[in-house]
């Protein structure tokens, strides 16, 4: 399967199953398509259908190009991975992150949080340091031979429980030699607790830090208010800016991140906003809402989104050029190091590999399943009880989903969100369709920065 | 070649014979909560080489 777009004054050709990439002239691009369309083209027949517009050599040399990709398995590859991604699934899982929802409350009240003021459709809660240290254990105890542990603090309000944070930080750190294993630490924060002495620790202990940042001042404080109504922004940003400062002087990760919904439709600018402020490491998601929520991203609003996403690309090309560039999480695609397609078609790991814990133990799915009694997978004490469920999310994967297989950008997300499929259409292996319709956006956008930034030749 | 230029990229056929090994990050421990990206993350394998 091959995949062509003309994005920014290129035009592309992604070879789905063998990932490679080509940039073509207006020429090469055409007899592509052509034979994309029908393979039994011969070279006499193609030269025929062109030659009132090229130059027969120019067609032939073309050809030769094109045929010598096919014969290195760089174009026209087959989806040979079926039989192996689905025994790869089958195969016994070792659990290796867990989404620790460390406090269930929240000094914010965003409109759009799936947490529900952070209380996840249940009580306020903190978790203890008792059950955090039980759900280290049971990280430690089914990782199996996995060397790299994840655990994100996350909620609600992670700060709302900080001296639990740092136990739980100390108290992972006396398991690494024992156990061999490393933990990798990550938080995400609305930054209203953020002080000094959290930034110390973070720096130290946090593999990554993530800040949750909306945008302009009007489109944050709109969403992502107090409970008394009043807007976080001139609040958050200045801690922000020193906190990713001092971990940009480290070399440590950290992500502004950022949610728009039919309110900011012209997101690109509060990206761009980020930069403005000093921030380099960016992320910005579409909301995912009921469809009735007045802020939810409607299907007539795709386009709009499309748009803005190329602008936002144009701008990254040329801020990068100038020497002032910036990552945008969506946007980053690793095509010489990437995952290998394992991972690219197995799924994001839901349910078997990542879990997320409530503050009184329970297991569940993931962060997003948090609450929906029905996906309730066990305790970090008992474990896993529900081995049925944990067995549907072993048959998630690119290939039990339809859509997926005739969409280019498979190996790109994996098959998408469970947790969006469920809201969605109540399965876990469906798809969400304007998720799906704006991350095929973003694959070919990150796609032709890459062209770009390699100073390929513009059509 | 003067018709095409072809990005360096990792192939996936070869990725099937030597990748698997499961060290790479969960796809949402990261900047993403709410979506599925895996074609941004490191290979673990990949990062030591």
């Amino acid at each position: 399967m091959v995949h062509q777009y003309r994005n920014n004054g290129y035009n592309i050709a992604l070879d789905v199953d063998s990932g490679s990439v080509h940039i073509l002239d207006d020429l090469s691009y055409q007899l592509i398509a052509e034979l994309e369309k029908n393979r039994a083209l011969t070279d006499e027949e193609l030269t025929g259908m062109f030659r009132d517009r090229y130059d027969p050599s120019d067609i032939q040399e073309a050809l030769s190009e094109i045929h010598g990709l096919e014969s290195a398995g760089q174009l026209f590859t087959e989806d040979i991975y079926k039989n192996a991604v689905i025994d790869f699934k089958n195969r016994p899982t070792v659990v290796k992150a867990l989404c620790l929802n460390i406090a269930h409350d929240c000094n914010l009240a965003c409109k759009y949080c799936f947490a529900e003021e952070g209380e996840y459709h249940g009580r306020r809660a903190l978790m203890s340091y008792e059950v955090g240290c039980q759900a280290l254990d049971f990280l430690v105890a089914h990782s199996g031979n996995r060397h790299n542990l994840e655990v994100d603090f996350f909620g609600g309000e992670p700060l709302m429980n900080w001296e639990v944070v740092k136990k739980l930080v100390a108290y992972g750190r006396s398991l690494e030699k024992k156990h061999d294993k490393h933990f990798r630490f990550t938080i995400t924060t609305n930054g209203v607790l953020l002080n000094d002495e959290v930034m110390e620790f973070c720096n130290r202990e946090m593999d990554n830090v993530v800040m949750s940042l909306d945008g302009r001042q009007a489109v944050h404080d709109h969403m992502r208010p107090f409970r008394n109504g009043k807007g976080s922004y001139e609040l958050v940003v200045p801690k922000f800016q020193k906190f990713a400062a001092q971990r940009k002087a480290l070399g440590k990760q950290y992500y502004i991140r950022g949610t728009y919904t039919h309110y900011n439709l012209d997101f690109a600018r509060d990206v761009i906003h980020f930069a403005d402020l000093g921030f380099d490491q960016l992320s910005m998601e579409p909301v995912v809402a009921p469809a009735d929520a007045d802020y939810a991203i409607r299907p007539e609003d795709i386009p709009v989104l499309k748009e803005q996403y190329d602008l936002l690309a144009q701008e990254m090309i040329r801020r990068q050029k100038e020497g002032r560039g910036f990552t945008f999480f969506h946007f980053m695609i690793d095509l010489t190091g990437g995952p290998c397609v394992y991972k690219r078609l197995s799924g994001c790991g839901s349910g078997t590999e990542y879990l997320g814990v409530t503050p009184w133990g329970d297991l569940y799915p993931c962060h997003q399943f948090v609450g929906n009694e029905q996906f309730l997978l066990g305790n970090v004490k008992d474990g896993i009880v529900r081995t049925d469920i944990v067995d549907s999310f072993k048959c998630c994967n690119v290939y039990s989903r339809k859509e997926c297989r005739t969409c280019f950008a498979r190996y790109y997300c994996s098959g998408g969100c469970a947790a969006n499929s469920w809201n969605f259409h109540g399965r876990i292996d469906d798809v969400y369709e304007i998720g799906c319709e704006l991350e095929r956006k973003r694959v070919e956008c990150a796609i032709m920065i890459k062209a770009a930034l390699a100073g390929s030749p513009e059509s | 070649m003067k018709h095409i230029q072809t990005l360096s990229t990792r192939s996936l056929q070869q990725s099937l014979k030597k990748g698997g090994c499961g060290e790479c990050q969960t796809s949402c421990q990261s900047a993403c909560k709410t979506s599925c990206t895996v074609g941004n993350q490191t290979c673990e394998q990949m990062k030591k080489n």
